[in-house]
């Protein structure tokens, strides 16, 4: 992993992944969303509606995951300093929003023809807007450490501290009554028939991936203006 | 009494909130890092 902390190193491997995942991520989330929409039957019970989990679990996992990635990038950087890890936290940052924002949207649509209701201040849907909102003072706290040029602690410190939430998320539906059901896909055991089952796990692979390449297009944005700053600061001290 | 509601409607929503946000989002991030590169490759011929 320390290897990985070279910038040079870490480019030469972004420079053909990022396209790898983006392209790969996108061609396998479409092929999910166009089978969950034309190929899967009406649930019995949801009826049309349940086509929304093929876009509603992807997100809900990688508002998740974005923020699991923040914690796991921002701890490796409080412990070993690399300037890769705080880079990495950053970028997981806006794609982590954007899909926690879109799985509570997707949710809410979904919530209203099977609930009857658009939302409801239960302990899921409460820990999820949460986590979105945790996003906004991350993302807003990383800007401005790197505007003012503060520590890069202070974030990351934030990051790992913002993490407590996952575990409630996670345990919600279990520790609280709530009208969102209970874990169907547990370790090694799915309520879920197989076809549902596999679009859905083709979805999350998909969106996984487009995930990844966000994170690395992001990570390399950063580095580069980063190297840009440098190389203006140190040509602007010569000339003095 | 239960109003009827268009299931099609609310999985149309869904998607369209869905797609439009993660394509926006895959064009910012390839957008932002080609400028950002653009940027650091000026820089360096200066």
């Amino acid at each position: 992993m320390h290897g990985f902390a070279n910038p040079k190193r870490f480019l030469s491997l972004a420079r053909w992944l990022t396209p790898l995942l983006l392209l790969s991520g996108l061609v396998l989330a479409g092929a999910a969303l166009v089978w969950g929409l034309f190929v899967v039957p009406p649930d019995r019970l949801m009826g049309e509606t349940v086509r929304i989990l093929f876009l509603h679990v992807p997100t809900a996992w990688l508002g998740m995951g974005g923020w699991t990635a923040i914690a796991i990038a921002s701890g490796v950087y409080l412990v070993w300093r690399h300037p890769l890890a705080d880079l990495a936290a950053r970028a997981a940052a806006v794609p982590g929003m954007i899909f926690t924002a879109v799985c509570l949207a997707t949710g809410s649509i979904w919530g209203r023809p099977t609930w009857g209701t658009w939302w409801v201040w239960d302990g899921r849907l409460t820990s999820m807007l949460v986590l979105l909102f945790l996003y906004f003072g991350y993302i807003a706290l990383a800007q401005a450490v790197a505007r003012e040029g503060g520590s890069s602690r202070i974030p990351a410190i934030f990051g790992l501290v913002g993490a407590i939430n996952i575990p409630i998320i996670n345990r919600s539906v279990v520790w609280w009554n709530s009208l969102h059901q209970p874990p169907s896909i547990t370790a090694g055991k799915s309520a879920i028939d197989a076809e549902f089952l596999v679009p859905l796990l083709i979805a999350v692979l998909g969106f996984s991936l487009i995930f990844g390449g966000v994170v690395l297009a992001r990570m390399r944005a950063l580095l580069g203006d980063i190297q840009a700053e440098a190389r203006l600061r140190r040509k602007a001290s010569e000339a003095a | 009494m239960r109003e009827a509601l268009d299931q099609w409607d609310f999985v149309i929503a869904a998607y369209a909130v869905g797609i439009v946000a993660t394509l926006a989002l895959v064009a910012w991030a390839w957008w932002d890092m080609k400028r950002a590169e653009r940027r650091r490759e000026e820089a360096r011929r200066k």
